[in-house]
């Protein structure tokens, strides 16, 4: 069971997270002037690497927030934790 | 009862005073607190416990630990009975009744040993071979197979007992309360370290329970209970018995199982340890010589702890047979306790003159360059075939002599228990000096030591595990001193001779079997037959041959099975390498894997405020989402059917009353609310006035319908969503994380409130005059208050929100109000409304209400491949914006003709109610696969309408109004139905308006 | 030499010493006609239809492990082909016709037990749901039926049916001829039968990259050399990314780790499979006696062949709900695979924009019921440059499109 340090709360459980996926996935601006291949790219595509892998969290049975960690998907080692956005920072 | 022959006069970690009482395969036998059960079944000189699981060949204890293959028994009977008991790891207690698992008609008489005069038709996979012909025959060949599978018996009755989960977290967590797990706990508390020490034995001490070496100047006893008593003085040391640590997870989290006694059985240790040492010790392995599975034949350290810790000699006459050092403790173990030695068999050519001396001294042959080839008796030891040997594995064994015994023990050296540490990801090598496999880098934050890793000697363990404890403790950062070491006695040491399969008088695949893993009886002729037939990968032979797959997860065995596997390939031992080791380290019950969270707390019932009082109506409740709701109120002498009927009814002609509290409630407020909701919905969010209501659908990014519910606007900058039931809370979630992750530069907050506030519907035509009599604070009028509003308001004194929305088409009002009013509001509604005969309805109504306006139920009427498109209402899309899931609902397969649209469906014969779920088809009767243009989301009789009605989604459904299909009911018959609109019930919506 | 009881008995007598390999183990050539990637149950399968019915018989498999050690044995092995979408049902229906002569047709007991496997349901909505997956699968020719809570009882006497159970059971689906197989047994009797028909099965061989030449496929790299071939076919389940990469294509895949156990055996106490959504858990008696339980997968991606302990509770916590008996049985052993996920639960079984090179993944938990179908259809895929009609809906281009085969879409809200 992973040890996550959320960046609010501090090291949880992970039974106290949800995940979310690939982070850096960002919604298409203008997703109408896309073509069908590259919104299926955005919808479903996804990197899935085995090794370094950074991804979403939710912080869901505790403060709710989001986040991002970076996790190893062979080791599962957590490499660090980094929020989200610039402005939250600090 | 038989008197304990074995049992020694005296020593012995027992309790002599408190005897017990046992019974097994039906005799009455006597033993004392401190046994287990095997040490007292050995105490009363039982030899034969069970018969294996292939050949049924007569099995005694060999070991005396979780090593132990063959005494596998069922213990107790009824509910309370437990199968598969390892009876050397089962304390004995006053009563406890245990059976073998095998042999018929008896244990001794065994009908199916024949299958060990066809035991090399029996081989290695034998079954992928054979019982495929005929085909049809398969049946009756496989359940022979399962009668004959199996060791012990599931309960037929729920379990008595109870189990519970408790987290725990420390800096050191020492896995083994042997010497070096002791001296690394001892080290780590010292230094101030929160520390659990864990052992699977009802004492501490490890190997040296019931030891009289001298440590420290005094007996090991006294050295163990100095050290233990120290423990116990600090705070933050907990020091858990009977616990065995099972588990090594990611993250240095690690589970334990403790048994408690009493009716809270197990307690499952979940800890997060900042640091672990594995100090579990290392398991004794046998040596694969013919007949090595006969009762008597034991480890050399089982015997020595039956004899010191349970004061039991397990025979009178006894061999022992080694390849290095440590049997001799055991040799001098049964001359102390008594028995003769008739030889110390030891394969080496020489060996230290002292360690010699010490046991010729108490008047034991020793025979270096020896070895055992065979052992004669079946159902019992009789005496073993010995023969000088060269050290060469390929040579045959001639010139043997015969020597009578009753007891045989053995030791192949030493396999240190690397479970734990190759469980959390740690690499193990073989090292080429001591013919073992021990823990080399570890991948997380554990350090193994003593036995366990590799040290054999007690002077090593000490210090092993000493610095062990003091790195440990250093790396959580506390300044840990080292520990002065007691002073014991230290040896010179003459290194173990390999030796796995011992030469026997024929060749390996014609020789006696040469067991590796006893209950699955396989032997090292199995393993070279794997070889031969190209399963050579140390996994392939594992499934192959079933090595290891025994109960005691290979701990005896598997190791000499690797290495038999390594001679038979003519490879180093290093390069087969071992099969994974998973947890858990011993068989975990399932009741204590699930802990409190089974019956009840399964999953915790939600109820709603109103909930005591549905069930005092009598209500027949339903499951939707976690939440237990009202299904139908029946009174005395109607079903499901009749009760629905009249809640229609009461509800169309004057009013009917739902808890529709379960619904999400979501406050959405903030700077920045209109420009995020816009973003969701498909509709114009922000044209919507202040206190108005309007239905929101929500797609998700794959354009398909994801949740509905209605919004209501409450202010510039504030709206109120309902949700699904069952939605509820995936919808809050999904809402945050786009505003946290796509959109942190908007400025909004959600709130779920779907607990705070109850929400109370009021629907049918004499709605408003209940409320108006019950004194309501604002007009209700048509014209002041109109169809999807909201007003705040006073009612009967409460201050509540009032929605004129309708799920059922009726006039109708939802009241939401602070959930602490909640009963009394409902009650005070039910009190008022008796003039109109007011009647509650629960979810089952509620469906047909709707279904007959039309209104779908998302997750019902729709699966996750359904667009707002396909049900009809383009209209809420909105063209001149972006919101989620637009821009799927224009990819090809969206917009091609033929998708699967909403419609209504009649029974042409206006009878039949047709099965929710059952297929529609054009044909009847055409041949498989019988195409289907869609199915029955929604099907029930209207009492209202006089006819049944359905929903359906109906491939071009839109077009066909008015066509007649078919729906398919099931073992061939068929309803003709046509294709209608699905709105059923005032198409105007004029009592809605109303 | 053909299996069978007189050739043990002959073998019985000359002490087992002259049983022929099962399979050769040959050293790779330079170039082979096609190449199949992957030594799993599904590769094997691929490369003996491949040869049995396409005439392809210069194939290779290519196996970085040993053959069978991945998904293939590390599965709950449930057979059965009762899907509700047309186009998954006639997938695993042929599946299921290939598995009913499987044995005979390999000449290698696969221990395909036709037990039975029940689908319970614990909400009106799950009865839904059954009653529809039931309908359609008597509509495409499929054995169905939907069982009563009151048949249950009787039919599996130590399910708990109570009506005040937490999630009461209210009925089931069930399909007959759905059943259990020895897994292991199903790699092995693929490969042995390949190799007979001249197919090279090459183990502890891994490919380290995927070679083109501009659109089209032209060979590999392995750990044992580079290997030539214009046909190249992928099926390699959790690592399916991993190879898509390396020929610079993507898929919408993702992995997770999945979870199963077993107990120590017990003799004889189900005779049947039993598998609920709601309560999430499935189990099944072994012929062995072990009761074989799966867990739920992980949320999160994971490579590694182990999972998250609280999952294994929650399974444990489902199984005793289902079966209160079980709660002082011992988990045995526990493990994980890792299942290529696809977002539609549906597999792919597709060529791809490299010409020659075609992907077989995305089987999330359910693979090992399809793995004769699988490989029949993938052969067929690579012989002809061309799905077969049974897997022309599971092509790449279906997420593009938007025809997404929606299998885990029929559990969507609770009202």
């Amino acid at each position: 069971m992973l040890l996550i340090d959320c960046p609010w709360c501090g090291e949880r459980a992970e039974t106290e997270f949800s995940y979310g996926g690939e982070a850096g996935i960002t919604r298409p601006k203008d997703p109408a002037a896309l073509s069908d291949a590259e919104w299926a790219d955005y919808l479903f595509m996804r990197n899935n690497p085995k090794g370094a892998h950074r991804e979403l969290w939710n912080h869901s049975q505790g403060c709710r927030r989001w986040f991002g960690i970076e996790r190893d998907t062979l080791t599962y080692r957590i490499a660090g934790t980094f929020r989200l956005h610039g402005k939250d920072e600090g | 009862m038989a008197r304990q022959t074995n049992r020694l006069g005296s020593g012995g970690r027992i309790d002599r005073s408190r005897p017990l009482r046992f019974r097994f395969n039906g005799r009455d036998y006597g033993g004392y607190e401190g046994d287990t059960l095997a040490s007292a079944l050995l105490a009363n000189g039982v030899r034969l416990v069970n018969r294996s699981f292939k050949l049924h060949r007569p099995r005694g204890i060999i070991g005396c630990g979780a090593e132990e293959p063959n005494a596998i028994l069922q213990l107790g009977s009824g509910a309370g009975t437990l199968p598969n008991q390892r009876a050397t790891q089962v304390s004995l207690y006053d009563g406890l009744e245990a059976r073998s698992t095998r042999g018929w008609p008896s244990l001794r008489f065994d009908a199916s040993s024949v299958n060990d005069l066809f035991g090399r038709v029996f081989s290695a996979g034998f079954y992928y071979k054979t019982f495929m012909f005929p085909q049809r025959w398969w049946d009756y060949y496989e359940a022979f197979i399962r009668r004959s599978a199996g060791l012990g018996v599931a309960p037929d009755r729920p379990d008595p007992d109870r189990y519970e989960h408790r987290n725990a977290h420390c800096d050191v967590l020492v896995v083994g309360a042997g010497p070096a797990g002791l001296m690394a706990a001892l080290a780590a508390a010292r230094s101030g370290a929160r520390v659990i020490l864990a052992d699977q034995q009802r004492e501490p001490g490890g190997s040296l329970v019931g030891s009289d070496l001298p440590i420290g100047g005094r007996p090991a006893d006294e050295w163990i209970a100095a050290v233990v008593d120290e423990l116990r003085e600090f705070d933050d040391v907990r020091v858990l018995t009977h616990s065995i640590v099972f588990g090594y997870h990611d993250h240095n989290f690690v589970t334990i199982a403790q048994e408690c006694g009493g009716d809270m059985r197990e307690r499952l240790w979940r800890v997060r340890a900042r640091q672990v040492v594995l100090a579990q010790g290392a398991f004794e392995r046998p040596l694969a010589f013919c007949n090595n599975d006969r009762p008597g034949v034991m480890l050399a350290s089982a015997v020595s702890a039956y004899i010191k810790r349970y004061a039991v000699c397990p025979g009178r006459r006894a061999v022992v047979f080694t390849n290095n050092d440590s049997a001799y403790q055991c040799a001098l173990d049964l001359a102390h306790a008594g028995a003769t030695v008739g030889a110390l068999v030891d394969s080496r050519g020489s060996v230290s003159s002292e360690l010699t001396d010490r046991v010729e001294a108490v008047g034991i042959p020793v025979l270096h360059g020896h070895i055992v080839t065979d052992v004669r008796g079946r159902l019992s030891v009789g005496g073993v075939r010995v023969a000088r040997w060269n050290g060469d594995t390929d040579a045959r064994a001639d010139n043997s002599i015969d020597i009578r015994c009753d007891l045989l023990a053995v030791s192949g050296g030493w396999n240190p228990a690397v479970h734990l540490h190759s469980q959390a990801g740690g690499a193990i090598a073989w090292d080429e000096r001591r013919h073992c496999f021990v823990p080399a880098e570890s991948r997380q934050a554990n350090r193994s030591a003593g036995s366990g890793n590799g040290r054999w000697s007690l002077a090593d363990c000490l210090r092993d595990g000493r610095d062990a404890g003091v790195a440990a403790a250093r790396s959580c950062g506390f300044d840990a001193a080292e520990p002065e070491l007691p002073v014991v006695e230290e040896r010179d040491e003459t290194p173990l001779q390999p030796l796995w399969r011992v030469p026997a008088a024929r060749d390996p695949d014609s020789c006696p079997k040469q067991f590796l893993d006893f209950q699955n009886d396989t032997c090292v002729a199995d393993v070279r037959l794997a070889v031969r037939e190209g399963y050579r990968n140390v996994e392939h032979v594992k499934r192959y041959t079933a090595l290891g797959f025994g109960t005691d997860q290979g701990k005896l065995g598997n190791i000499t099975g690797m290495a038999v596997l390594a001679e038979t390939l003519g490879a180093p031992v290093a390069s087969v390498g071992t099969t994974t080791f998973r947890p858990p380290f011993t068989p975990v019950s399932f009741g204590v894997c699930a802990g409190e969270g089974v019956g009840e707390l399964y999953d915790p019932v939600r109820k709603t405020a109103i909930h005591e009082w549905h069930v005092s109506a009598g209500a027949a409740f339903e499951n939707v989402g976690q939440w237990h709701r009202p299904w139908y109120f029946p009174r005395a002498g109607e079903d499901l059917n009749s009760a629905v009927a009249r809640e229609c009814l009461a509800t169309r002609r004057s009013i009917g009353i739902l808890d529709a509290s379960t619904l999400g409630k979501i406050d959405v407020q903030g700077r920045d609310a209109v420009a995020f909701l816009e973003r969701i919905y498909p509709h114009k969010v922000g044209r919507m006035a202040v206190g108005r209501c309007a239905y929101g659908l929500m797609l998700g990014e794959d354009g398909m319908v994801m949740d509905d519910g209605v919004m209501t606007r409450l202010g510039d900058r504030r709206y109120y969503l309902t949700t699904t039931t069952g939605g509820a809370a995936r919808v809050l979630a999904w809402l945050e994380s786009w505003l946290q992750t796509e959109w942190p530069d908007l400025e909004v907050y959600l709130t779920s409130l779907t607990d705070q506030l109850s929400t109370i519907s009021v629907a049918g035509p004499n709605s408003r005059r209940l409320l108006e009599k019950l004194g309501c604070s604002i007009d209700l009028s048509r014209e002041q208050f109109p169809f999807m509003s909201m007003r705040q308001a006073d009612l009967a004194g409460l201050p509540v929100q009032l929605f004129r929305v309708s799920f059922s088409g009726e006039l109708a009002f939802e009241i939401n109000v602070d959930s602490a009013h909640a009963l009394a509001l409902w009650q005070t509604l039910m009190d008022a409304g008796r003039e109109f005969e007011i009647t509650p309805y629960g979810t089952e109504t509620m469906h047909v209400l709707r279904a007959e306006k039309g209104f779908v139920i998302v997750g019902q009427d729709t699966d996750g491949s359904v667009t707002p498109i396909d049900l009809g209402l383009e209209r809420m899309l909105a063209k001149d914006k972006d919101f989620l899931g637009k821009r799927s609902l224009a990819r090809p397969d969206c917009v091609r003709e033929g998708r699967k649209q909403l419609v209504g469906l009649l029974s042409a014969d206006g009878r039949t109610v047709l099965r929710e779920g059952a297929q529609l088809i054009e044909e009847p009767g055409a041949a498989h696969p019988v195409p289907m243009i869609g199915h029955v989301t929604s099907s029930y009789m209207s009492d209202c309408l006089g006819h049944p009605i359905a929903l359906a989604l109906v491939a071009g459904g839109r077009s066909r109004h008015g066509e007649t299909i078919h729906a398919s009911l099931g073992a061939g018959s068929i309803a003709t139905v046509t294709i209608v609109p699905p709105v059923f019930y005032d198409p105007q919506n004029e009592r809605q308006h109303d | 030499m053909k299996y069978s009881a007189l050739s043990l008995l002959r073998n019985a007598l000359s002490h087992n010493r002259n049983w022929p390999e099962a399979w050769r183990s040959p050293k790779p050539k330079k170039k082979y006609d096609a190449l199949v990637i992957g030594g799993g149950g599904h590769g094997l399968a691929t490369a003996y239809y491949l040869a049995r019915d396409h005439g392809m018989k210069d194939v290779a498999v290519l196996e970085k492990g040993w053959i069978g050690g991945g998904n293939t044995g590390r599965n709950t092995t449930i057979v059965r082909s009762n899907y509700l979408w047309t186009e998954a049902a006639l997938l695993y229906e042929k599946s299921m016709q290939l598995w009913e002569g499987l044995s005979q047709d390999l000449n290698y007991n696969v221990m395909f037990s036709q037990r039975g496997v029940y689908n319970l349901g614990h909400t009106l909505q799950d009865m839904r749901d059954i009653e529809r997956r039931v309908s359609a699968n008597r509509l495409n020719g499929i054995d169905a039926e939907v069982v009563t809570a009151v048949q249950l009882k009787k039919n599996i006497p130590q399910l708990n049916t109570s009506p005040t159970s937490r999630y009461p059971i209210l009925g089931a689906s069930l399909q007959r001829r759905a059943g259990v197989a020895r897994h292991d047994a199903v790699a092995w009797g693929f490969a042995r039968a390949a190799d007979r028909l001249g197919v090279d099965i090459i183990q502890q061989c891994e490919v380290t990259g995927i070679r083109r030449d501009g659109d089209g496929i032209i060979g590999v790299d392995t750990t044992r050399g580079a290997i030539d071939a214009d046909r190249v076919g992928v099926v390699v389940a959790g690592h399916a990314s991993v190879l898509a990469s390396m020929a610079g294509i993507r898929l919408p895949i993702q992995s997770h780790p999945l979870q199963a156990f077993v107990s120590e055996p017990l003799k004889p106490v189900l005779d049947t499979v039993v598998m609920s959504n709601a309560v999430h858990g499935y189990i099944s008696q072994s012929d062995k006696g072990e009761l074989v339980i799966g867990a739920g997968i992980d949320a999160y991606n994971g490579y590694a062949q182990r999972g998250s302990f609280p999952t294994i509770e929650h399974a444990m916590q489902a199984i005793i709900e289902l079966f209160p008996i079980f709660s002082r049985v011992r988990m045995l052993r526990m493990w994980g695979g890792i299942v290529d996920v696809a977002p539609d639960a549906c597999p792919i079984i597709s060529k791809t924009p490299v010409n020659g090179l075609y992907f077989n993944c995305g089987w999330g938990t359910g693979g090992f019921k399809a793995t004769p179908g699988s490989g029949w259809v993938f052969a067929h895929t690579i012989a002809n440059d061309e799905p077969h009609e049974l897997n022309r809906a599971f092509d790449l281009q279906r997420f593009e499109s938007g025809a997404l085969i929606d299998e885990h879409g029929a559990a969507a809200v609770a009202h």
